[in-house]
């Protein structure tokens, strides 16, 4: 027998290694927090790691969810060891195959990382609320608590599947266990080996549909027989979990760690229980364990094996003394009589009470609280809280423990102050930037520390909801024994702020255990670096008697070329001042670790950070700390007094950190939220900015045109605007016809800019004096934030372009549109923002969004602000997301009611037109909407035509008032990255394609899953390394422009901004004003492209250059004037496709696996796209008879419907 | 005929060989340059600042915007049989070594003490025959010395000479202001070889766009003279062998190149412009050539116009540039 290895990795991976090496097929598909697992089975099936049996798995990446349960069902059926892995939404599109799965009785293990389902809102985090919707389907339910259950489980299930066939659905907490980094130990191979039996392997391989032993199955059966069908299953389940607790005690057996179906923790005569699953199991597990040693009589069970319920075993688990049960249910079932767990429980103890086999001196009494929805936090406190209530004489019932609820008052207090972590339990908290590196180090960290001493460990890292200039907190634990403290450190041995912007911010000294660590990298030095802090922080660490260290790590990471990555320079700071190893050991092991994390990327990057790691304790001093705060200066308010009062009362404590102290009362009942609230965040997270030389400038717009975060602004407004300007506000005469005589500024938003550089970069305008220099250049930010801060907001007041007036709307005239859509929580230097941002500019104030899941719905909407704005009309787009899957259905029901509004509009007019009058009502039904002039006319109809109802005192006409709005023209959008248009959402797609109704998609097409960290989509073009295309994608993209352009009547358009800022305007106003479907089809440069996306314009320009993204617009309007319906709108090659894959990650990281395979692979890209090219351009000289329904609808004999 | 000649130490069956170039690239070039004949395989350089600069690039692309989002904490897999090291280039080397007969002379470009320079042994190890240390770098510093700048060189040439035993072979720039002196001290450091001279690749400018443009352009027969010249200089006076690249496009420029002291002859622009053939068609003009003029080895005619052994040395120095300006009139 091997001995097993201490590893210090999360419950994903500890999953994953077991299903890896006890399954032969794993179909996967991504979705937070579950995407790890299937990574990591792709990964290692990429390298050749072979299962039990000698074979490496087959990892197979499907459409959806749906689509790998269909895989994995069918994978089973035919014998194999089938697995996969999901969450959430994603388990709930895998339900329908989970009954037949179970049905047909297959042994399967699903691994779950348990996510809540989107309601009133979307949530990656954990519940059980996804598990709880799968009790039904006849899966047997095992819930883990920490990431060594996850692991031993996921061993146990395989074991217990296979004797009972009964299928599993192993979960453990998403987030709170799956990416929580934990010492375990692990099973082996010969472990592994022993606990499956190969009887039942062998079973379920002659079960296998084989044409050598044909049967059949999956019949259609009639009332006549199905019910006595469905209940042949019965001895299965009733043998289920007697086979789970043999399985539990032979991997006892071989690992001495043993389980039983419910774990009884607590005293032996307890009178108070508290029953729950999961990770909250785990914390109680340490309340429990404390108020016994305060000698309380109090007990935990922990519910491992859900479903199947076994009664008996849970009764026999309790001390027969219990008089009080709380039961904790981690998911809300609304109306429902309890929730899941707690119905279970009172019916077991009914039962028993009705059947005499009540094992309890007295019947105990039950009552059941909810906890944890979306990880939020379950503390020590929270348990004690609950087990005091049950020492009430009246315990309160259907209480909620963890929130304020203030509305229905169902939440329980609890003592906020009660901390119980015994002192030899070491906690370190570290705030960093994303971008800093921050929480790799500390992944090292705590793997050095779980594997190079006798200490356990644990990390937990919180990240932020914005994904340019976040925010990641990392928890840290280390300590003698088993780490059950689910839940982040409230009292830090040792704090460290690795961003000193953060001191204006956050509350970190607050975290500080007294006399305890706080380390602040700042550029100040150990003499100057008091007198930096605010007011607030000098108090904090004079009333803890903290220890304040200081280093500057910038300037040590600057001097070793590591840019901003101050990682290394800080955890070598930790180690040497928490003493956790000897200072020489701690280097040593942090230069192994930095060996083996960076090995493969050559010695320039090792040397880079052993250069740092040198250099930092050099850099580090202790600063002595007066006896009294000194600083005249506070922390700044979080919002601007300015701010609505919903953003005072509540985004701003979001922003904060202090969400968790709202109560239910400050939230809208039903996810409703206002639009515009990211202009009250301001982050300044750039370094550097864009200033403008307007000596320079030609008013070109095309800086404006790019900027993903609507932080450039352009506008033209009379002289006389300027009397009031601040004295530094630069402006220009208007260059061009239109505007003659006006002003022109450009105008950077200082504290909401990311920096990105995209725009400078673009610039066409070059000093001629100094070519280096152009129009707009970087300069740093804290010397130019105040003067423009000034600036902007003086340019914020200046009036808007009178939309009727900008007669000529490409590349420059949009750019005078007011966006509204701005500053969002995108990357710095995203791709897809500047479509959404023009698509806002263009049709904002009439503009109906449906949204997929993804990238876009996260930065368009993830609290705490959201970019959506209006105009000063109070108009502005109207934005909702469904879900991932069903985007195109959930738009387009927007088009069916809009349109169901308008012709009741209309109906409504003609009934009134005596009183309205006719004149009115004509120009109203007949109205020409077709530009802003039209538009603008349309509304001044409609406001005449309120203003008339307003003075009838009809019904109609009060149902008239209600739907007037409606004939002012909506555009409806459907928006979504590729992972929605090409995959999940394919099948949704196509249908609204297929009808003939005016809708507008807008696919922003990254050629991966950009939101779930890069894994491959039908979109990943041929060549291209993602994730479950390790090796390089072998198949050519998926010609979704093509398929569209094959129904004849859908407007279709491939655009790329970089390559053609005008095509795309044009072909976004012609997509908005064609009358049926239409399709764009956006090149959205990506941070998974594995480049600086500084350089994302050029990048566009290289692949419409090298022909791998041809530009074009199919228009069927052109079919009427017997045109060719494609018209290509890029010419023929100009460089090959290696110029532009050279220059991206993706595809060079297949060179550095496989250049042979690389050169092959580049190969068949350039044959590919030559082939794609060679068929556009046929197609452009492809006319077609004007007879078509299409032509005919477009030529208004046959108007599509409105 | 005997076209044979010492090269490094290497026994050549003449001095014909493709000069460093992306040629020995595709194995099948290579295969098509040794059937055309070529004496020996010069691999392309191995770039330092290629090396680095890939591996930092990678290394961004890679950290960028990793553990920063709680749904994406990387965006690009994660590949742990990586190869952002020089090995590929040693599988290079290994599989020209298996396909080929003759000499393997791999090329290392670089200009800087560090880390790098330990590939140098790698490609002795993967059976390189010889190595180009190709040492161009442009002075473009105001604060290092030439002094400096050739004691960094010659520190470079000493580590790389030191850590193997394969022959080494200094590839020069034109730019110093003693080269004779310089190619000396070169020897002196290990050096076994002088290659004259790197092509500088000169930057055109963009009057419109105001911008820099990088300029690949083959060489002529014109660019030889500065090489045969500085060969002229050395040989014979420097005891090492000699190779020249850049400018020779004919049967004639070899002759030229021989005469000047060369043992080596490299061939670039006329085989990419050509293909690897042309390599024959010049060296069957070779043999032509010598049997004209009755010569029966190279040997008999190596550094016969050298500056130490041709009749009026003062057409290679200093007083030849005064008689050619002298020469000089204007035409209107």
């Amino acid at each position: 027998m091997s001995e097993r290895r201490k590893l210090t990795i999360d419950a994903n991976e500890a999953v994953t290694s077991v299903a890896h090496r006890t399954n032969e097929v794993i179909a996967i598909y991504p979705i937070t927090p579950a995407s790890p697992m299937g990574e990591f089975a792709d990964q290692w099936s990429a390298e050749g790691r072979k299962n039990l049996w000698g074979v490496v798995p087959e990892v197979m990446e499907m459409q959806s969810e749906g689509g790998a349960a269909g895989a994995v069902h069918g994978a089973l059926q035919a014998g194999s060891l089938t697995t996969t892995f999901t969450a959430s939404q994603g388990l709930l599109l895998m339900v329908p195959n989970l009954y037949k799965i179970a049905g047909e009785l297959n042994p399967f293990v699903l691994h779950v990382a348990a996510r809540t389902v989107a309601t009133h809102a979307l949530s990656i985090f954990g519940d059980h609320s996804d598990v709880m919707a799968c009790r039904q389907t006849g899966f047997a339910l095992l819930a883990a608590g920490s990431v060594q259950e996850a692991h031993d489980f996921a061993a146990i299930a395989q074991a217990a599947t296979l004797e009972s066939r009964v299928p599993f659905l192993h979960f453990f907490d998403g987030f709170r266990t799956s990416h929580e980094i934990a010492k375990v130990e692990e099973l082996t191979d010969d472990d592994l080996r022993n606990l499956l039996s190969e009887a039942a392997i062998k079973a379920h391989r002659e079960r296998a549909l084989t044409p050598d032993r044909p049967v059949l199955r999956g019949t259609a059966q009639n009332p006549d027989t199905f019910f006595q069908a469905r209940e042949a299953c019965n001895p299965f389940y009733l043998a289920c979990p007697e086979k789970v607790q043999k399985a539990m005690d032979l991997f006892a057996g071989i690992t001495g760690r043993a389980y039983r179906l419910f774990d009884y923790i607590g005293h032996p005569e307890a009178e108070r229980v508290v029953v729950l699953m999961g990770s909250g199991a785990e914390v109680a597990h340490e309340a429990v364990e404390w108020l016994v040693g305060r000698g309380e009589k109090v007990g935990l069970l922990k519910v491992r094996l859900y479903r199947p319920w076994d009664a008996a075993a849970f009764l026999g688990a309790l001390p027969p003394t219990v008089r009080g049960i709380a039961v904790l249910d981690r998911t809300k079932e609304p109306g429902a009589l309890g929730d899941p767990l707690y119905l279970d429980v009172v019916t077991t103890l009914a039962e028993a009470r009705i059947e005499g086999r009540l094992p309890f001196a007295a019947e105990p009494r039950v009552v059941a609280g909810r906890y944890g929805l979306s990880s939020k936090e379950f503390t020590p406190a929270m348990v004690k809280a609950v087990l005091d209530n049950l020492a009430q004489e009246k315990p309160r019932n259907h209480f909620t423990i963890g929130i304020v609820d203030d509305v229905t008052h169902l939440s329980l207090p609890y003592d906020h102050e009660l901390d119980i972590e015994p002192d030899d339990v070491r906690r370190c908290v570290f705030f960093g930037l994303g971008s800093d590196g921050t929480v790799g180090a500390n992944k090292n960290s705590i793997k050095i520390i779980g594997e190079e001493t006798e200490n356990y460990a644990q990390g937990y890292f919180v990240y932020d909801s914005k994904k340019a200039g976040a925010i990641t907190i990392s928890h840290l634990r280390f300590g003698p024994r088993t780490i059950r403290s689910s839940y982040l450190i409230r009292q830090a041995n040792f704090v460290a702020c690795h961003q000193t912007e953060f001191l204006d911010k956050y509350e970190m000294a607050e975290l500080a255990a007294p006399g305890g660590i706080f380390l602040l990298n700042s550029p100040h030095s150990p003499e100057t670096v008091w007198d930096s802090l605010p007011r607030e922080v000098q108090e904090q660490i004079i009333a803890k008697g903290l220890k304040l260290y200081v280093i500057d790590a910038y300037a040590v990471a600057r001097e070793a070329g590591l840019g901003v990555r101050i990682n290394t320079i800080m955890q070598v700071c930790f180690f040497a001042i928490s003493g956790v190893l000897p200072r020489e050991e701690a280097i040593a092991k942090i230069k192994e670790a930095i060996e083996k994390t960076y090995g493969k990327r050559g010695k320039v990057v090792i040397e880079q950070n052993f250069a740092a790691v040198d250099a930092a304790l050099a850099h580090l001093h202790e600063v002595r700390v007066p006896a009294t705060a000194t600083a005249t200066r506070h922390r700044p308010p979080i919002v601007s007094e300015e701010a609505p009062e919903i953003v005072q009362r509540v985004s701003a404590v979001m922003l904060a950190n202090k969400g968790d102290l709202l109560p239910v009362s400050a939230f809208p009942v039903d996810g409703t939220w206002p639009t515009g609230t990211t202009q009250w965040e301001k982050r300044n997270i750039a370094l550097e900015i864009p200033i403008w030389d307007p000596k320079v400038c030609i008013q070109c717009n095309q800086c404006v045109f790019v900027c993903p975060h609507a932080a450039l602004r352009a506008k033209v407004y009379e002289p006389e605007q300027l009397a009031a300007a601040p004295a530094s506000f630069l402006s220009m005469d208007y260059k061009a016809g239109e505007f003659k005589g006006m002003k022109y500024t450009l105008q950077v938003a200082p504290e909401d800019c990311t920096g990105c550089t995209l725009c400078v970069n673009i610039c066409p305008a070059k000093d001629r004096t100094n070519p280096r220099r152009k129009a707009i250049n970087m300069e740093p930010q804290r010397e130019h934030r105040e003067r423009e801060r000034e600036n902007y907001r003086f340019f914020l007041d200046l009036p808007e372009v009178d939309r009727t007036k900008v007669t000529r709307l490409d590349t420059k005239g949009s750019q005078f549109l007011q966006p509204l859509f701005e500053y969002s929580g995108a990357c710095a230097g995203c791709g897809e923002t500047p479509y959404i941002k023009l698509l806002t500019q263009l049709y904002g104030d009439r503009l109906l969004v449906a949204n997929a899941t993804g990238c876009s719905s996260i930065y368009g909407a993830n609290l705490p602000t959201t970019p959506y704005t209006k105009n000063r009309d109070g108009r502005g787009p109207a934005w909702s997301n469904s879900l991932f899957e069903d985007n195109a259905e959930f738009g387009f029901g927007f088009r069916l009611a809009v349109d169901a509004h308008a012709r009741l509009a209309g109906e409504l007019l003609q009934r009134l037109a005596g009183a309205v009058g006719d004149d009115l009502v004509t120009a109203l039904l007949n109205a020409d909407q077709s530009d802003e002039a039209g538009l603008a006319a349309q509304r001044e109809r409609v406001a005449a035509l309120k203003a008339r109802l307003a003075t009838l005192g009809d019904a109609d006409a009060r149902r008239l008032e209600l739907v007037a709005d409606y004939l002012v023209k909506k555009s409806v959008w459907l928006v979504g990255g590729d992972g929605w248009a090409y995959d999940i959402g394919f099948g949704g797609l196509d249908h609204v394609l297929a009808q003939r109704r005016d809708i507008n998609i807008l696919v922003l097409d990254t050629e991966v899953y950009s939101n779930t960290g890069g894994q491959a989509s039908k979109a990943t073009p041929l060549g291209a390394a993602a994730k479950f295309a390790m090796a390089g994608k072998e198949v050519g993209k998926k010609d979704l422009g093509l398929l569209a352009m094959s129904y004849g009547h859908v407007y279709v358009a491939r655009v790329a901004f970089g390559s053609k800022y005008n095509q795309t305007v044009e072909a976004i106003r012609e997509a908005e004003s064609y009358p049926g479907p239409s399709l764009v089809i956006a090149y959205s440069h990506c941070i998974a492209h594995g480049y600086d996306l500084q350089f994302g314009v050029d990048q566009q320009r290289l692949a419409v250059d090298s022909g791998i993204w041809p530009l074009y617009r199919f228009d069927p309007r052109r079919v009427a004037s017997g045109q060719p319906p494609l018209k290509l709108d890029s010419g023929a090659a100009k460089v090959p496709v290696s110029e532009y894959m050279k220059n991206e990650a993706r595809f060079r990281m297949v060179e550095k696996q496989n250049p042979q395979r690389f050169r092959q692979l580049m190969a068949e890209a350039q044959r590919d796209v030559t082939r794609r090219v060679a068929i556009y351009e046929q197609l452009s000289h492809l006319t077609v008879p004007s007879t078509t329904p299409a032509a005919d609808a477009a030529k208004g004999d046959e108007p599509a419907e409105q | 005929m005997d076209l044979r000649t010492k090269y490094l130490g290497l026994e050549l069956a003449h001095p014909l060989m493709p000069g460093g170039s992306p040629m020995a690239d595709d194995l099948d070039t290579v295969r098509r340059l040794e059937d055309a004949g070529a004496a020996a395989i010069v691999m392309h350089s191995l770039f330092e600042e290629q090396l680095t600069g890939e591996q930092l690039a990678t290394h961004a692309a890679l950290e960028a915007s990793t553990e920063s989002y709680g749904e994406s904490l990387s965006f690009l897999p994660s590949i742990s049989d990586f190869r952002l090291g020089p090995e590929e280039y040693l599988e290079q080397i290994r599989k020209i070594k298996q396909l080929v007969k003759v000499p393997v002379i791999a090329s290392l470009n670089g200009a800087t003490l560090g880390g790098w320079l330990g590939y140098a042994k790698m490609m002795a190890e993967a059976g390189a025959d010889a190595l180009e240390l190709n040492v161009y770098q442009l002075a473009t510093d105001p604060e290092e010395s030439a002094q400096a700048l050739e004691q960094r060189t010659l520190a470079v040439v000493r580590a790389v000479t030191e850590a193997v035993s394969i022959p080494v072979a200094v590839k020069l720039s034109p730019f110093y202001t003693s080269t004779a002196n310089f190619a000396r001290q070169l020897v002196a450091a290990g050096a076994a070889g002088l290659v004259l001279f790197n092509r500088f690749y000169q930057s055109d400018i963009d009057i419109e766009e105001l911008d820099v443009k990088p300029q690949l352009r083959l060489s002529d027969s014109s660019e030889l003279l500065l090489r045969l010249r500085w060969i002229a200089i050395l040989s014979g006076r420097v005891n090492a062998s000699f190779a020249v690249t850049g400018g020779v496009h004919s049967a004639v420029d070899v002759v030229k190149a021989v005469m000047s002291g060369a043992h080596g002859v490299q061939l670039v622009s006329a085989l990419l412009r050509h293909g690897p053939y042309y390599l024959k068609f010049i060296l069957d003009d070779l043999n032509r050539w010598l049997e004209e003029h009755e010569i029966g080895s190279l040997d008999e005619i190596r550094g016969n116009m050298s500056l130490e052994r041709c009749p009026d040395p003062r057409q290679l120095e200093r007083t030849n540039y005064m008689r050619v300006l002298a020469s000089w009139r204007p035409a209107w």
